[in-house]
């Protein structure tokens, strides 16, 4: 049963703008609690109290953050429930243990210690409360580790066996799911980018501050623990990239070709720099992609396939297949889709009829062909490609946005070292225009993720149109426009609390 | 038995005076704990139960009816 366009829209729509919002807050507490636990490091093990100072005014920050995040995350259940609820029940034995892991450690372990990190300071003692603090920042990325997998997992389906009589996919390898490589690579790139995100918050504060030649040593002793930690974690999130582009390659190279606008795959393909696609380009014309590009040769064969020579398949040779490299066209995988689509339908009916032969011959046809089953859902083969305008440009701004913060933080570490950093006002204006780019590369990343990954609700066996709820559109619109006025509230009342308590300085008090 | 008891009660008694405590000493905090509040109420009371039933709960009473339901809905494309 196909829902309407309208529908299908609006319910992603919803899910689009919820899933964004929650991202603005988390990063910042990812990346923040680790700094703060590396400052409160330095005054356990200094005893120098202007550390302790400097600890707590973060500390106050990530708090406020961390309150006004809180339970962001949780209107995507909801969705779940309500929007989505064929792909809740399909997904729901492989969903349920990581979500349920995640709420636990996040309930007992970030919240416990939390409260200890935020009101232990004269209660407990030193050790204790340094300890609580490593805790939280721990706890925290461990959550993120239990949706990552589940994420992980609906790009990459692994570990487990879809039940015809239940309608679910039924975990059969937990392991296999927890080390799904694009559960792994997606959770190491993932929380490095917060931790990158939280690196520019602080020296971008930290230069306000130098700006306005306000809490000097304050805000020198931040910007060297900030970009120290943000040029080593940028360093990795180069090298995380690199390894979630290996496994998009094995594992989604329709996504590939969208970030990198190939249409026609290529031996020693490039990587682009910089690009202007061609917007009336419609996939099988003769037109060049492209109205101009600069790309890096070979790069694109090198990140995808770990060999300068590959042949990196394009949107053209993954639509319409391409016999020389063995790759199937979406027509035959509709055919295969199709074939798994009847065979369900004829188990079920054979089920009802108790004719447990003719069951069970179905059954054999699903089994040989539901690896395709997602594609006997698709209208036309150009279906299977996602908005190649919106994956190519948000790729290009993350990687160009990460890029410009390594040099960044060279810079400041370095001027901050030599003490010459309240000097270069130009430096400083830089560090303090980059903190919202810091979000915009985070949001650009997840765009890439989940826009690259459509029509897949789960990749190639849910069309992200079979997994929608049949619920009226019109309720749908109305709790879009309703999330969308919460949250931007929200946004405004934690922009004004942090303005205020930044204005405040460290001296302020918690 | 009993001095274990009065241990726990004393640990708990503990924990609950250093939230109290806490609590009472917060500035930003109290402020941050309103809009927590607020948020939650909004969000768990309002949302979900004005505009987030939970669709397969709400609509079908057992397990195997919503395994009908979905079977029905993908085998009929």
């Amino acid at each position: 049963m196909e829902h309407s366009e309208l529908l299908i829209d609006w319910s992603r729509a919803q899910f689009a703008l919820t899933a964004l919002y929650h991202w603005l807050f988390v990063p910042l507490t990812l990346g923040l609690t680790f700094i703060v636990a590396i400052m409160e490091t330095i005054y356990v093990k200094t005893g120098d109290e202007w550390w302790k100072k400097t600890t707590k005014f973060w500390m106050g920050l990530l708090a406020i953050n961390f309150a006004i995040g809180l339970a962001t995350g949780i209107i995507m259940e909801f969705e779940f429930g309500t929007n989505w609820s064929n792909y809740s029940w399909i997904v729901g034995d492989i969903f349920g243990a990581p979500l349920a892991i995640e709420g636990l450690m996040a309930f007992f372990m970030e919240s416990t210690f939390f409260a200890v990190m935020f009101f232990g300071w004269n209660k407990v003692s030193k050790k204790m409360h340094l300890t609580s603090t490593w805790l939280v920042a721990i706890g925290s990325n461990l959550s993120a580790l239990w949706i990552l997998v589940a994420n992980g997992w609906m790009q990459h389906p692994v570990g487990m066996h879809f039940n015809p009589d239940t309608a679910r996919n039924e975990m059969e390898d937990f392991w296999a799911v927890f080390f799904n490589p694009n559960a792994v690579s997606k959770f190491l790139h993932t929380v490095s980018s917060g931790y990158v995100l939280a690196s520019l918050f602080v020296i971008g504060v930290s230069a306000w501050y130098l700006l306005k030649k306000r809490e000097v040593l304050f805000a020198k002793r931040s910007i060297i623990v900030a970009s120290s930690f943000g040029l080593l974690t940028s360093l990795f999130l180069l090298t995380s990239g690199d390894e979630s582009a290996f496994n998009v390659a094995q594992q989604q190279p329709m996504k590939l070709a969208a970030m990198e606008g190939l249409y026609k795959g290529e031996e020693r393909a490039g990587i682009i720099v910089i690009g202007l696609l061609d917007n009336t380009k419609v996939l099988g014309d003769e037109k060049a992609p492209f109205h101009f590009k600069v790309e890096i040769p070979n790069a694109l064969s090198f990140l995808g396939y770990h060999s300068l020579s590959a042949f990196v398949p394009g949107i053209h040779d993954l639509v319409y297949g391409n016999e020389k490299h063995e790759i199937m066209s979406v027509a035959q995988k509709m055919e295969k889709g199709k074939l798994a689509v009847e065979a369900l339908s004829d188990y079920k009916k054979y089920k009802k009829e108790n004719n447990s032969q003719k069951a069970k011959e179905a059954l054999v046809i699903f089994e040989q062909n539901q690896a395709y089953m997602g594609y006997g859902y698709l209208q036309k083969p150009e279906d299977a490609v996602p908005n190649v305008a919106l994956t190519f440009y948000s790729f290009h701004t993350m990687v160009g946005l990460g890029t410009w913060f390594l040099v960044l933080f060279i810079m400041t570490l370095y001027f901050a070292m030599i003490n010459e950093i309240e000097k270069k006002r130009w430096l400083l204006r830089l560090m303090l225009m980059t903190l919202p780019l810091g979000y915009v590369a985070q949001e650009a990343g997840w765009i890439v993720a989940e826009a690259g990954r459509q029509p897949w609700a789960i990749q190639d066996l849910l069309p992200v149109g079979m997994a929608a709820s049949n619920v009226a559109s019109t309720s749908v619109m109305i709790t879009f426009w309703l999330f969308a006025i919460l949250f931007t509230g929200l946004l405004i009342a934690e922009i004004k609390i942090m303005f205020t308590q930044i204005n405040l300085g460290p001296k302020g008090g918690h | 038995m009993f001095k274990k008891e009065r241990e726990v009660f004393q640990l708990m008694q503990k924990i609950f005076l250093f939230y109290v405590e806490g609590f009472k000493n917060m500035k930003l905090g109290k402020r941050l704990w309103m809009l927590i509040l607020i948020k939650l109420f909004v969000l768990l009371v309002v949302m979900k139960w004005l505009f987030f039933p939970n669709f397969l709960a709400t609509n079908f009473e057992t397990d195997a009816q919503r395994a009908d339901y979905v079977l029905e809905h993908l085998s009929n494309k």
